[in-house]
C-alpha cells in the first residue's frame, strides 16, 4: 500500500513536471501560435544551468558553485528565457516555418554541447550529485517522494495561475488578437514581433524551470534525457489536452504520461528483456500515429480552442494542394 | 590543412543537396517544411538494402563491377528503393498531408510531419533495430589524385550520379510542361489553378521527385558511411539549412547550398573536430536568416 502511494507520488511528480513544460509550450503555441520543435533544448538549458549553479565544486569540470536550489531555478529561467528570446528575435520576422527549423537547430546544438563540452556539461555521462530539496529525507522514500510532489505541485500551480492571469491580462489579449487577426492588431499599434518575442521568452523560461526542477528531483542529468522524443511527448500532451487551454495542457500531460508509463510497464511485462528496445520503439510509433490521428480527427483536443489562423511574417499562405481559395 | 576536405565536403554536400531538393520543392509547392523528409532517406536506404538482400538470396553472390564495391544488385535495388520511397511519400500524402492541408493551416501540416517522422523512424528501429548495417563490408583503397587528395572509385561514381540527377531534375523543372506547372504552383497557387493546371498531378510529381532523390541520398550514405534508422533524422538540419541558404524553391540553390554546407562541415571537422560537425549547419542557418533570409538564389515572395 505504502509502495503504491510512493509510486503514485513519483508518477504524479513526473507528470506535473511534464505539465509545466506543456504549459510553457501552450503559451508559445496555444496562445501565440509559435511553433517550437526544439523544446527539449530549452528544457536541457534549464537543467544544465541549474545543475552548474547548485552542484558542489567538481575539479573535473567548470562550475559547481554550490548555490541554493532556488537560485539555480531562477538562473535556469533567466538563461532559458534569454535563449528563447534570442531565437525568437532572429526568426520571428520571417515565415513561421523558419522558427520551427531554428528551434529544431537549437535542440541539436544544445545536444551537441551537452555531449561534447565535457568541461562544462560532463559529456555523455552527465552531471551527478545535483542537490535535491529536502535531501535529508531520502532515507524515508515515501516522505521524500511526497515532499517532492508537494514542491512540484506548488510550482506547477503557481505557473498555472500566473499563466491564466496572463492570458486574461491586456498582454494576453494582445497575443490572442495577434493570433486571430494580425493585421487588425497591428493596425491598433501593437508590435507583433515584440509581443511574440516576449511570449516565446516566457515560454522558454517556464520550460527551463521545468528542466531545473526535474534535475533537482532526479539528482542526475545526462544528454540522453533531452532527445527529440521529449519534444515529441510534450507536443502530444498539448495536442491531446487541446492547445490554447492551460487546464487542457495539464490534463493532457497527466493523461499522456499515464498512457506512456502504462504501456511502458505493459511492454516490460509482455516482452523478453532482449526485445525491450524494439518494443519501446513500437511504443513511439503508436504515439506518433496517435498525434497524427488527433490532428486529423479532433484538432481541438479535449479542452482546446484552436488558433484559427497562424499567419505572420511575410504572408504565410496556406493555399496548397487540394485546398484552394 | 589537407585538401582532402574538398572531396569529403563535396560528397557530404551531394547527399545534403539531393535531400535539400526535396525539402525545397515541398516547401515551395506544398508550402510546408517536411520534417519527415529525412526519414524518406532512411526508408529508401533500408528498402534498397532489403532488395539487395533479396537479390543475393535469389542469385547467390554477385561479383561487384570492377573497381566499385557494388554490382548490379545495388543499382537495381536503388531503382526499386526509389520507386518504393516515392510510393511511401504518396501514401503518406494521401493518408495524412493532403487531409491536413485541407485544414488551411500550414503549421498543422508541419506538426503532422513531425509526428509522422517520429513514427516512421521508430518503425525502422522496430523492424531493423538501431544497430548500423552496411551494403558491403569490403574496404576500398583510396587512390591518390594529387595535392594530397585521395578518392575511392565508389566516391567518384556517386559524385557523377549526383551531377547527372541534379542536371536531370533541373532540365525537368525548367524545360518541360510539368516543370513549368510546378513553377506556376509555387509562384501563385490560386492563379495556377485558374489557368487550368492539374494541381493534384503537380503535387504527385513533387512528392515523387523529392522522395526518389531522398532515397538516392540515403543509399549514398549507406554506401559511404553506414545505414542506421537515425541517419535521415541527422540529415534534417543540414538539409533545411541548405534549402534556406540556396533560397526556397530554387533547385540549383538547394544543391549549391548543400555543397557549401558539406564543404563547411568537412572543413570544420578538420579544424575543430568531428564532434562539432552538426553545429556548422546551425551557424550557417542562423547567419542566412539574419543576413539574407531569402537565400542566395531566392526570390522575394509576392
Amino acid at each position: 500500500m505504502i509502495d503504491l502511494v510512493g509510486y503514485g507520488a513519483f508518477f504524479l511528480t513526473t507528470a506535473l513536471i511534464f505539465s509545466l513544460i506543456t504549459l510553457g509550450l501552450n503559451l508559445q503555441w496555444g496562445l501565440t501560435g509559435l511553433f517550437n520543435v526544439g523544446l527539449a533544448g530549452f528544457v536541457a538549458i534549464g537543467a544544465y544551468t541549474s545543475a552548474l549553479l547548485t552542484t558542489p565544486d567538481d575539479p573535473a569540470r567548470l562550475g559547481g558553485l554550490g548555490l541554493p536550489i532556488v537560485v539555480g531555478c531562477l538562473g535556469a529561467m533567466v538563461v532559458g528565457g534569454l535563449a528563447a528570446a534570442l531565437t525568437g528575435f532572429a526568426t520571428l520576422r520571417l515565415r513561421s516555418d523558419y522558427l520551427a527549423i531554428t528551434t529544431f537547430g537549437v535542440a541539436v546544438v544544445v545536444q551537441l554541447v551537452a555531449l561534447n563540452a565535457q568541461t562544462l556539461t560532463g559529456g555523455p555521462f552527465g552531471i551527478g550529485f545535483i542537490p535535491r530539496p529536502f535531501g535529508g529525507l531520502a532515507e524515508t522514500p515515501l516522505l521524500f517522494n511526497l515532499t517532492n510532489l508537494a514542491i512540484v505541485l506548488a510550482v506547477t500551480l503557481a505557473a498555472y495561475l500566473a499563466l491564466e492571469h496572463l492570458a486574461h491580462s491586456p498582454w494576453g489579449r494582445v497575443l490572442k488578437a495577434l493570433r486571430e487577426d494580425e493585421r487588425a492588431a497591428v493596425s491598433l499599434g501593437k508590435s507583433a514581433r515584440f509581443y511574440r518575442v516576449q511570449a516565446f521568452a516566457v515560454g522558454g523560461a517556464i520550460m527551463a524551470l521545468a528542466g531545473a526542477l526535474q534535475a533537482h528531483f532526479i539528482g542526475f542529468i545526462a544528454p540522453d534525457n533531452y532527445l527529440s522524443i521529449l519534444t515529441f511527448q510534450v507536443w502530444v500532451m498539448l495536442i491531446v489536452g487541446g492547445s490554447g487551454s492551460n487546464a487542457g495542457a495539464v490534463a493532457g500531460s497527466v493523461l499522456v504520461w499515464a498512457i506512456w508509463a502504462g504501456s511502458g510497464a505493459l511492454t516490460s511485462v509482455l516482452f523478453a528483456p532482449e526485445q525491450q528496445a524494439r518494443a519501446a520503439s513500437l511504443q513511439i510509433v503508436a504515439i506518433g500515429v496517435m498525434l497524427c490521428v488527433i490532428l486529423l480527427v479532433r484538432p481541438n483536443g479535449l479542452f482546446g480552442q484552436r488558433p484559427r489562423q497562424v499567419r505572420f511574417g511575410k504572408k504565410a499562405k496556406v493555399i496548397a494542394g487540394e485546398s484552394g481559395s | 590543412m589537407s585538401l582532402q576536405f574538398i572531396v569529403d565536403g563535396l560528397l557530404a554536400g551531394s547527399m545534403i543537396g539531393l535531400g535539400a531538393i526535396g525539402v525545397t520543392l515541398t516547401y515551395s509547392i506544398l508550402r510546408f517544411s517536411n520534417f519527415a523528409h529525412g526519414d524518406f532517406m532512411a526508408w529508401g536506404a533500408y528498402a534498397t538494402l532489403v532488395c539487395v538482400g533479396a537479390i543475393g538470396a535469389l542469385f547467390g553472390k554477385v561479383a561487384p563491377i570492377a573497381p566499385l564495391s557494388f554490382g548490379w544488385p545495388l543499382i537495381l535495388g536503388l531503382i526499386v528503393g526509389m520507386a518504393f520511397t516515392a510510393l511511401l511519400a504518396l501514401l503518406l500524402d494521401k493518408l495524412l498531408f493532403s487531409r491536413l492541408r485541407r485544414q488551411e493551416q500550414a503549421i498543422i501540416v508541419v506538426m503532422g510531419s513531425f509526428g509522422a517522422s517520429m513514427a516512421l523512424r521508430s518503425l525502422l528501429e522496430f523492424v531493423f533495430t538501431s544497430r548500423p548495417t552496411y551494403f558491403s563490408r569490403a574496404i576500398q583503397i583510396a587512390m591518390p589524385v594529387g595535392l594530397g587528395i585521395r578518392i575511392t572509385p565508389d566516391q567518384i561514381a556517386l559524385l557523377f550520379l549526383t551531377a547527372a540527377l541534379v542536371l536531370g531534375v533541373h532540365l525537368l523543372t525548367t524545360r518541360t510542361q510539368t516543370g513549368r506547372s510546378m513553377q506556376a504552383m509555387s509562384q501563385n497557387p490560386a492563379l495556377a489553378r485558374i489557368a487550368g493546371i492539374d494541381v493534384a498531378g503537380v503535387v504527385r510529381v513533387t512528392w515523387v521527385i523529392g522522395a526518389a532523390l531522398a532515397c538516392v541520398a540515403g543509399v549514398m550514405i549507406g554506401v559511404l558511411v553506414q545505414i542506421r534508422p537515425l541517419m535521415g533524422f541527422d540529415m534534417l538540419l543540414p538539409m533545411f539549412a541548405a534549402a534556406i541558404l540556396g533560397g526556397i524553391g530554387s533547385i540549383p540553390g538547394a544543391v549549391v547550398g548543400g555543397l557549401i554546407i558539406g564543404l563547411a562541415e568537412a572543413g570544420a571537422v578538420q579544424l575543430i573536430g568531428a564532434e562539432w560537425r552538426a553545429a556548422v549547419s546551425f551557424i550557417i542557418l542562423m547567419a542566412v536568416l539574419i543576413v539574407r533570409p531569402i537565400g542566395l538564389f531566392g526570390v522575394r515572395e509576392r
